[in-house]
């Protein structure tokens, strides 16, 4: 009995700071439909400067002069008004583009702020103060529970009553409540959103800063977390439904509390099986959002969005003859490399092959077949290891192994992809990046056979391929074929429907055309052709690890396929060869590649938000071949 | 045309994506005048509103509004210079409860305009005051009428749009509607009125523009347009 109130009580504290974030991310989202991946990086930003506010001129033990909760509040106040300065800076100039564009821009913010922490705080983590006074436990029905947990459970509950006022009882919350459901509408009655929504990133980046610095006694602050706590963040929020502060509550104490009793129980024992409930705990709320999504597609006290339109997609046209001759030009100039270039520029280039094909597969997705994929790692990840397992658990030849590991790609995209095709934008990609984040966990966490995070070694290319030019030309034909092959899907009559249904998906209905079945279809053809460029990747590297289906490598493809422009077929392939070669390069010559990428991104964006060769085919008015 | 035209549009053009929809829509509307925007299915009235008040960019044309330019202003700007807008979808917040909603309509109160406050607008629409704090997805399609124009009248607008307030109402919410017409026009309002139905809107209305195809084919006054059966049958739905 008294064990079960403490778990509860340690689920309430979980839910105390998962609300913190998630809150802030749900009303940001729910005014200006912006996706905030920066959102994360706010927490994490909130936790290093609670770290340094409340150290400052300490002594070697001890808060200093601004005290424990001072430094808190300063960090608060602080994130507060970095998120306002991005918004005012960067977000504002770009509401009327595409959110994907959005979405991108934010990515660079991501890239700039974690590079700003490494500058600032350095690589190492860092161990905060505990809050003075309360470092102790208090005895519940005769168990020690930690005191801070305690106040953390208070403040919880305090800022979702605090918010709950202000959203019910001033004009402010009024509008902002009004705004969440239809913005345009708020407009036309008179209203200067700009301010509002200011305050609505300020609100919610300080809610962030606040979830953050409130951490620091319990977890050291470190670079990772922006990415984990975005993650986690994002769950909540589709959960309870997007715009909803009462659904974030709602969701984080639902997924905190399961989260909690996964670790009080411990091993438990199901028809001889030996479940480890804890473990269970990196996937639980991936579990949960899934379950939910299906079941109730808005999320718990969400509503249905209006029609909402993730990005217009483009009008693939069969190649002009001076376009052709071009490419036909590209690619022999391909095949020549070995010849002319150095072994470095070999590796490089069956990089950016392989990540062509992945950002193209990725584009397949999002552009004719209209669907945002947060989590298309998860497809590259299983190839990888779909060929490296083939060759070492099943014991198949390596090129066995490579020519089949896409189909292991494409079960599981078949699998995943059924749940997905049924929901529509940010849910849809959403739940794309749950399905990825459980699949990265099941491979992290099955040591016996995936080899959890050390990954699998040893991964050759049979002898005959064994040398760089020739392991390249392998590369550069799947990789051709891969693209060529998905290129001629886009303008096969499939294809045509595919981008029919995305353009009018009511039209679709009507004539008969079963659009879920198509876009089910697209979602394993993207997922193969994925699964190949990861097969290819692993033999290229001859290692690999969980990082090939992790998130990070999901936003990586998300930014080439945006860089370039999603409305072009060419533009993912620019775009994984710019990213694979500036991430090349630049990291090669400074320790802060990721700012340098962030601040590139974010100035491309604000520069040409069609994207690299939208803005090309725009500027010189070539017609749709590009 | 009219000496005082408080709003006057010339030769609009709009577009939604690559189609026409409006190619030559001129208009005016006067204080104290209701102006009568008539039309079938599609001839494009909302998009003639919309374009008014700024929701659809305008690809051509100009609005003059109480002596100012407003083409190319942003709607709120456009709003906040007096122009009322009530759609046809009403676009009620359903999340917020009436008096909510009203709340979210408020804006300062303007010189030598009438100042609306919430007991004036309960008296006007008295089904309004006896549900101020019920939330507004519980309410009737007539409720959520009058309440959009509610909405709309507590910003103290100078000019009202309203599009096709009559739409799929029951006569009783109807003549609530053509007292609330009456009312604003006694204060001196403009408004411009998209319709269908020509007995509600005869009722109220001074003068009547036809529209079809996005261009302007008669303008007139009302017991004309009455007379004028040809005019009637070629551009309305009867
Ligand atoms: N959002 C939109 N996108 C594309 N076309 C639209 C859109 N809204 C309206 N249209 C088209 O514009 C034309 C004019 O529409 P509009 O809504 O202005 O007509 P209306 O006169 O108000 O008709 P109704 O009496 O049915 O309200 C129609 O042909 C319609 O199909
Ligand atoms: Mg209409």
């Amino acid at each position: 009995m008294s064990s079960i109130v403490i778990q509860f009580l340690n689920g309430l504290a979980g839910a105390s700071a998962l609300f913190l974030v998630a809150a802030g991310l749900s009303l940001i989202f729910g005014v200006t439909r912006i996706v905030n991946f920066a959102h994360g990086s706010l927490y994490m930003l909130g936790i290093y400067i609670a770290y340094s506010a409340i150290g400052w001129a300490s002594g070697s033990d001890g808060p200093g002069p601004m005290g424990f909760w001072g430094g808190v509040l300063v960090s608060a106040i602080a994130v507060g008004a970095t998120g306002a300065l991005t918004e005012m800076l960067l977000l504002r100039r770009i509401y009327g583009a595409p959110e994907l564009f959005q979405l991108l821009a934010t990515f660079g913010v991501v890239l700039v702020l974690k590079d700003f922490a490494l500058w600032v705080w350095g690589p190492e983590d860092l161990l905060g103060p505990r809050a003075p006074g309360l470092q102790g436990s208090v005895a519940i029905l005769g168990q020690a529970f930690p005191t801070y947990d305690l106040v953390l459970i208070a403040i919880g509950a305090s800022v979702l009553c605090a918010l709950w006022l202000l959203l019910r009882r001033t004009r402010w919350g009024m509008l902002v409540r009004a705004a969440t459901q239809d913005r345009e509408m708020v407009g036309a009655l008179g209203v200067n959103q700009k301010w509002l929504f200011t305050a609505v990133f300020a609100l919610g980046s300080a809610l962030a800063g606040l979830g953050g610095a409130l951490q620091i006694p319990r977890e050291p602050a470190q670079l990772l977390l922006d990415l984990s706590v975005i993650a986690d963040a994002f769950v909540v929020v589709v959960v309870g439904g997007m715009g909803s502060v009462p659904g974030a509550a709602l969701a984080a104490l639902i997924i905190a509390e399961i989260k909690s009793f996964c670790v009080g129980i411990g091993q438990l024992d199901v028809l001889g099986f030996t479940v480890s409930l804890p473990k269970l705990t990196l996937v639980v709320e991936f579990i949960v959002m899934a379950i939910v999504l299906v079941a109730r597609p808005w999320g718990l006290l969400g509503r249905a969005p209006g029609p909402q339109r993730v990005f217009a997609g483009g009008h693939e046209q069969p190649l002009q003859p001076a376009v052709r001759s071009a490419l036909l030009a590209i690619l022999a100039l391909l095949a020549a490399v070995p010849f002319i270039a150095n072994g470095y520029t070999v590796v490089l280039l069956i990089d950016i092959l392989v990540f062509a094909l992945f950002a193209a597969s990725l584009h397949f997705l999002m552009g004719p077949a209209g669907m945002a994929s947060f989590g298309h790692a998860a497809y590259f990840g299983l190839g990888a290891y779909g060929a490296a397992l083939l060759v070492k658990a099943a014991g198949f030849p390596m090129e066995t192994a490579l020519l089949s590991a896409p189909f292991v790609a494409a079960a599981g995209a078949a699998l995943f992809g059924w749940f997905c095709v049924r929901l529509s934008g940010v849910y849809l990609a959403m739940l794309t990046l749950a399905f990825a984040q459980i699949a990265w966990s099941v491979v992290f966490q099955w040591d016996t056979f995936t080899g959890g995070s050390n990954g699998i070694v040893g991964v050759w290319p049979s002898p005959w391929l064994a040398s760089g030019s020739a392991y390249y030309y392998v590369a550069l034909t799947l990789c051709g074929c891969g693209i060529w092959l998905l290129r001629r899907i886009v303008l096969s009559p499939y294809g045509f429907a595919l981008r029919a249904g995305r353009d009018s998906p009511l039209r679709c209905d009507a004539i008969g055309i079963d659009l879920v079945r198509m876009q089910w279809v697209a979602f394993i053809v993207a997922g193969t052709c994925a699964g190949l460029a990861g097969a290819i990747y692993a033999f290229s590297k001859g290692s690999i690890s969980p990082e090939t289906l992790s998130i990070p490598l999901s936003v990586d493809g998300l930014v080439m396929v945006l860089l370039g422009g999603v409305q072009t077929a060419s533009g993912p392939v620019v775009g994984a060869a710019l990213f694979t070669w500036l991430q090349d390069t630049v990291a090669r010559n400074t320790d802060y590649w990721r700012a340098l990428l962030g601040g590139i991104i974010i100035a491309l964006v604000l520069l040409f938000p069609q994207g690299i060769v939208g803005f090309i085919r725009q500027r010189f008015g070539r017609s749709g071949s590009l | 045309m009219s000496m005082a035209a408080m709003l006057s549009a010339r030769r609009l053009i709009a577009y939604y994506g690559q189609a026409q929809i409006l190619s030559d829509v001129s208009l005016d509307v006067a204080s104290g005048e209701v102006a009568l925007l008539l039309g079938r299915n599609g001839a494009g009235k909302s998009t003639t509103l919309k374009t008014l008040i700024g929701l659809v960019p305008m690809a051509g044309g100009e609005v003059v509004f109480r002596g100012e330019r407003i083409d190319g202003l942003r709607p709120y700007q456009i709003a906040q210079r007096g122009l009322g807008y009530v759609p046809e979808d009403r676009r009620i917040f359903t999340d917020l409860t009436v008096s909510e909603n009203l709340e979210v309509g408020r804006q300062p109160a303007r010189k030598g305009l009438p100042a609306w406050t919430v007991k004036q607008l309960y008296k006007l629409f008295p089904n309004l005051a006896e549900m101020s704090a019920r939330p507004a997805s519980q309410m009737s399609g007539g409720e959520q009428q009058m309440l959009t124009i509610a909405r709309t009248l507590m910003g103290n607008p100078a000019c009202v749009l309203l599009d096709e307030p009559s739409e799929g109402l029951a006569p009783v919410i109807v003549d609530a509607m053509v007292a609330a017409i009456k009312e604003m026009k006694s204060q001196g309002l403009a408004v411009l009125l998209s319709e269908q139905n020509l007995h509600f809107a005869e009722d109220v209305a001074d003068r009547a523009y036809i529209i079809e195809k996005g261009s302007i084919r008669f303008c007139g006054g009302v017991s004309e347009l009455r007379d004028n059966d040809s005019v009637r049958s070629a551009c309305l739905a009867l």
